[in-house]
């Protein structure tokens, strides 16, 4: 959508709906669509004004499970390409059962990306350009805790956009998928310090409930926007 | 689009269909009403509606099913760690580390009990108490009141078989707002299974090797306790979706972590045939 007046239009909407100072009703007449889905169109349009080319970027859209399953094929583009960096010059301070268990992981992450990038064919987004500027690749602290902040957020981001998935074998997969997340998060967090693998205190900023024994649950929108700091590609999201 | 051979087709899955349908008699009027009016293509469309307003009325039973199963098996799991926490022996759970560890796990597994009461309107006394269960497993973990390594390798085949079951059962759950109750309680499981691992590599003889994820075994088993081999059955497997993981687009993924990085399910019947190992009689899960 490139014309401004449409924009602005779809901004107005856009506040009148959150506003709700709108009837539903003479809002259908004007959108002549769904509210939800012209909600969805006025941020999209919002978004393309203020940061640029849309076609440089990636599209996740929503609508079907195609959608969910590139959000997870970018989550673990992200994931590998760190662990990959990781593996490729560890820390000096990592001990050889550390540096073992972190090929593993490197490589479970990079299986999970050919995973979905086969399995999405044609439907799969581009390969996602990172941007670590923000971890010390030397500095065992540094890198302990973007791999933390990784696998929480992962575990975090899987469990909450289950709900979203309609295929029942994807559904599975992505279970398949989430529990080994976590115990790579725990894994992590305990060498951090031993004992925190399930701190669902800690975890609550991601949605964990520590007093139900719930770890974290995020939709879409909050894990992209955490997970943005590390992805130079912008990352466009439609149908939510 | 024949209506009887629908109502038939579904009776083979639910017996009570008619029973569901005849005392509704709104759901039954509205849909000839509309019958009336609608056209052939809109027909799956109103069968739709009728089928919401006989199912949808209140919580499907089988979403209650799933958690009343884990609430069961969370039950278990509450009862074995609370139990071995009020147990004093120097040899037993060490102070310290271990036994914070195994503290987190026991309050985590009360917590989903209440949360799984709650939500199914249970108030009243626990479902199943220390005395419903053998811990043992019939003599299998003889020693596993008293024996810190075989505490271990039960509480270890506990949480890698709730990982499991959790799975198992999401496809029922699918779409459904407790979906992401179940997959929060399903992380936590795997979170504490890890951690397991790494307690049983630094205690358990012959166990060093043991990762926080489950490698490949020619029989799913990665732990060496043959008398866990039920609890991993499947779990060699290095097939996706039809695709095979191992090297796959010409990486380097090894076997062992192709395995690795997809937790495999159990069924339910599979999950309550290990659960009724250390059962009682007369509170099995059927």
């Amino acid at each position: 959508m490139k014309n401004n007046e449409l924009i602005t239009q779809d901004e107005l909407q856009e506040e009148r709906l959150f506003n709700s100072s709108l009837g539903r009703r003479s809002f259908l007449q004007f959108a002549g669509a769904s509210a939800a889905g012209i909600a969805l169109m006025a941020a999209g349009c919002k978004k393309d004004r203020n940061y640029g080319d849309v076609s440089m970027g990636a599209t996740l859209d929503f609508k079907d499970d195609f959608g969910v399953l590139n959000y997870a094929y970018a989550l673990e583009q992200l994931e590998a390409a760190f662990y990959v960096k990781v593996a490729s010059a560890p820390p000096s301070s990592f001990t050889t059962a550390q540096k073992a268990y972190f090929q593993d992981i490197q490589f479970h992450e990079v299986a999970h990306r050919e995973f979905f990038k086969n399995a999405l064919g044609t439907a799969a987004i581009g390969s996602l350009e990172v941007d670590f500027s923000s971890i010390d690749f030397t500095n065992a602290t540094s890198v302990l805790g973007a791999a933390m902040a990784f696998e929480d957020l992962g575990v975090a981001a899987y469990n909450g956009a289950g709900v979203r998935i309609k295929s029942t074998d994807y559904l599975v997969l992505a279970g398949k998928i989430v529990s080994v997340e976590a115990r790579h998060a725990a894994y992590i967090r305990d060498i951090i310090s031993n004992g925190t693998f399930a701190d669902l205190a800690s975890l609550a900023p991601l949605g964990a409930v520590n007093a139900n024994g719930l770890d974290g649950a995020l939709t879409p929108d909050k894990v992209l926007a955490i997970a943005g700091k590390y992805v130079k590609t912008k990352i466009n999201v439609i149908n939510l | 689009m024949n209506i009887v051979n629908i109502l038939e087709e579904i009776e083979k899955v639910d017996g009570e269909i008619y029973e569901r349908l005849s005392p509704r008699r709104n759901a039954m009027k509205d849909f000839y009403n509309i019958g009336k009016k609608i056209s052939l293509a809109a027909l799956p469309l109103a069968m739709g509606s009728m089928f919401q307003k006989a199912y949808g009325q209140t919580n499907p039973s089988t979403v209650n099913d799933v958690l009343g199963f884990a609430l069961a098996l969370e039950y278990l799991e509450w009862n074995y760690y609370n139990k071995a926490l009020t147990l004093a022996n120097t040899t037993y759970i060490p102070d310290g580390p271990a036994r914070a560890a195994i503290t987190t796990i026991r309050n985590h597994e009360r917590a989903h009990v209440d949360l799984l009461k709650g939500a199914l309107g249970i108030t009243g006394a626990d479902g199943y108490v220390y005395a419903d269960f053998d811990f043992t497993a019939g003599g299998g973990f003889a020693d596993v009141d008293t024996n810190y390594q075989t505490f271990l390798k039960v509480a270890l085949a506990f949480e890698d078989t709730g990982v499991r079951a959790y799975k198992g059962q999401a496809p029922i759950l699918k779409g459904n707002a407790v979906l992401t109750t179940a997959l929060q309680i399903h992380s936590v499981e795997a979170r504490h299974a890890a951690h397991l691992r790494q307690m049983v590599a630094a205690n358990v003889t012959g166990a060093s090797g043991l990762k926080p994820w489950i490698a490949y075994s020619a029989n799913g088993n990665d732990t060496g306790i043959a008398a866990v081999d039920a609890v991993y059955a499947g779990e060699q497997n290095t097939t996706q979706a039809g695709i095979q993981i191992t090297g796959i687009n010409g990486t380097s993924v090894t076997q062992s972590q192709a395995a690795e990085c997809f937790d495999e399910f159990l069924t339910g019947a599979a999950v309550k045939n290990i659960a009724n190992l250390f059962i009682k009689a007369g509170k099995k899960l059927t």
